[in-house]
């Protein structure tokens, strides 16, 4: 009986976590689909306005390029150092690791407050940093700073998962330990690498701290609507809640489709997902 | 022999021991060069922004948004008091309430986490894969997306301007629970959780002595992701709390916001570096029991 009693609250506590979960998602669809009680039913208006929002769909674009660029330029470091790491000496090795991983502890708010004084110190002038389309890489530097130690960190775990055998086996072979890293280490932390891409994505997706910080000093290059989130939350401020419910809705499928898309790719290569 | 389960984890084997010295070939130094130089490079990377904020909230107050990268002074104590004296302390009310959200929003995190995964793990019901399905999805699915639903809610229900409301998404997390299932699944043997019961513990017992210690690295490591996931959370509180209820992330961005405002701009590099105080501490004293290695196990 206790064991009941138990099992029923072990089995409340995740499914109302679930639901709790669910209900967002399923309210933002009713308020895109049918609106609030003192609006109109017209379950297309928002969906084709978004379409035809040029700010809006110049945002996803414009975070698409992003994700492209920052994500693997960000684990392409983190791999870097994690490599580096597992070749150096414990004490050089937890120094770097604490270095490297500062920067997670910043709140993004604040990080993007750091460089925004580094890029622009005389808030008067322009900044170059805010000029002719380095906007986006500015603020990507800002993702990048925060994010790479962390990476580097659950790489690095994953390299030291790696059975020595196996590379002192590779070593016995004569392979040099650049080919080792490359050969062995690499493929062996192939999963370790698919987590870290998935949860890039997941926060290119949701870009808005560091932008909405730089806005003020970026001296008009970023807009209210710079990224889908802060498109979204102007849409808010407007207030037009419907349509930043559809905006949102929007947003979720495209990360789903990118999410999807990306384990199908990763699938198709090699067995190692799952 | 429980503890032979958790050492022969994958992710959990121990740092790798050199064997041997490298002659000091050409070669060999050539490779401790470039090592060297990635290494120092990156780490100049990381703590550069870092030095520049500690240097500039201890330039003589007035004078922070100066350039340089060296002290003129020190007067980063004077310039805290000043902080705190900010309008009526309004900074430390901003950090207390960071303190209250993220100790208390992590806590209960994780107790939901462990009991959700443990469950996830130990029992057998109807809909559990479907479950354990949705919560995956909800892994995939960016918080930042939930805060537009989650403000439509509450002010459908009159919750904004109440700390509820970001209290209770904070308590919720996908990911913990996540964890929390393959760990529990890995370190808490079936016949242990037997044995207790034959000796006639009950499964609240069960789960609060035996359970939740042999979970406990994995237990840390949820709380500090939620720790620093609610510190840092910045665009949900915006939304759905009263000025006299942000957190620190907030309230500094409103004060960094407020152009014009030429004595704020000084305040926030003082209180950006103070801001970080909490949380590097907090960092600093579990920095043994962060197990970043379970992440990586995560999608094995």
């Amino acid at each position: 009986m206790p064991f009941l009693v138990l099992f029923l609250g072990m089995y409340l506590a995740p499914i109302c976590v679930a639901v709790y979960k669910s209900l967002f998602v399923m309210h933002s669809q009713g308020l895109g689909l049918s609106g609030g009680p003192s609006t109109v039913f017209k379950p297309l208006a928002n969906y084709t306005r978004a379409l035809g929002d040029s700010a809006f769909i110049g945002a996803i674009l414009r975070v698409l390029l992003f994700g492209v660029v920052q994500v693997p330029v960000m684990l392409g470091l983190a791999t870097l150092f994690a490599l580096v790491i597992d070749a150096v000496s414990a004490r050089v090795r937890a120094a770097f690791r604490f270095a490297a991983f500062l920067p997670y502890v910043v709140p993004g708010v604040v990080a993007a407050m750091i460089w925004s004084l580094l890029y622009s110190p005389n808030p008067n002038a322009s900044s170059p940093f805010f000029s002719n389309g380095l906007t986006l890489w500015s603020v990507a530097n800002v993702v990048t700073w925060t994010w790479t130690g962390y990476n580097m960190l659950i790489i690095y775990s994953a390299l030291t998962a790696i059975p020595s055998e196996i590379i002192e086996a590779a070593r016995v072979d004569g392979a040099s330990g650049w080919r080792i890293a490359w050969h062995v280490k690499l493929p062996m932390v192939r999963s370790s690498l698919i987590l870290t891409t998935v949860f890039s994505i997941i926060g290119t997706a949701q870009l808005y701290n560091e932008p909405s910080i730089l806005q003020a000093v970026s001296g008009g290059a970023i807009s209210s609507t710079y990224t889908p989130v802060m498109a979204a939350n102007n849409a808010i401020h407007v207030p037009d809640f419907q349509y930043a419910a559809a905006l949102s809705v929007i947003l979720a499928l495209v990360v789903g489709a990118l999410s999807l898309g990306f384990f199908k790719l990763v699938n198709r290569r090699g067995p190692a997902w799952g | 022999m429980g503890m032979s389960a958790i050492r022969s984890r994958p992710g959990s084997a121990g740092p790798k021991i050199r064997t041997g010295a490298d002659p000091l070939s050409r070669a060999v130094r050539v490779r401790r060069l470039a090592l060297a130089v990635i290494l120092i490079g990156a780490a100049l990377y990381f703590l550069a922004p870092l030095w520049w904020l500690f240097v500039a909230a201890s330039r003589s107050l007035g004078n922070q948004s100066g350039t340089g990268w060296w002290f003129s002074g020190f007067h980063l104590f004077a310039n805290l008091k000043a902080l705190v004296d900010e309008q009526n302390g309004v900074f430390l009310h901003w950090v207390a309430n960071s303190l209250l959200y993220s100790g208390v929003g992590a806590a209960g995190a994780t107790l939901l986490s462990a009991m959700a995964g443990y469950a996830l793990a130990k029992y057998r019901f109807r809909f559990r894969e479907a479950l354990f399905t949705a919560i995956l999805a909800a892994v995939l699915v960016p918080k930042m997306l939930l805060a537009t639903p989650l403000y439509l809610l509450f002010s459908a229900v009159h919750l904004t301007g109440n700390r509820l409301a970001f209290f209770l998404p904070s308590l919720v997390s996908p990911f913990g629970v996540y964890l929390c299932r393959i760990f529990a699944a890995g370190a808490v043997p079936d016949e242990i959780i037997e044995a207790a019961r034959m000796d006639g513990a009950g499964e609240l017992a069960i789960f609060f002595r035996i359970a939740v210690r042999m979970m406990t690295p994995a237990l840390v490591t949820v709380f500090l992701f939620n720790v620093v996931d609610i510190w840092n959370n910045y665009l949900l509180p915006t939304l759905v709390l009263k000025d006299s209820q942000w957190p620190v992330t907030v309230g500094l961005g409103n004060w960094f916001s407020t152009k014009g405002a030429v004595e704020l701009s000084n305040y926030v590099i003082i209180g950006a570096f103070a801001s970080l105080i909490p949380l590097a501490a907090v960092f600093v004293f579990f920095q043994r029991y962060w197990r970043t290695d379970l992440t990586a196990g995560a999608v094995k």
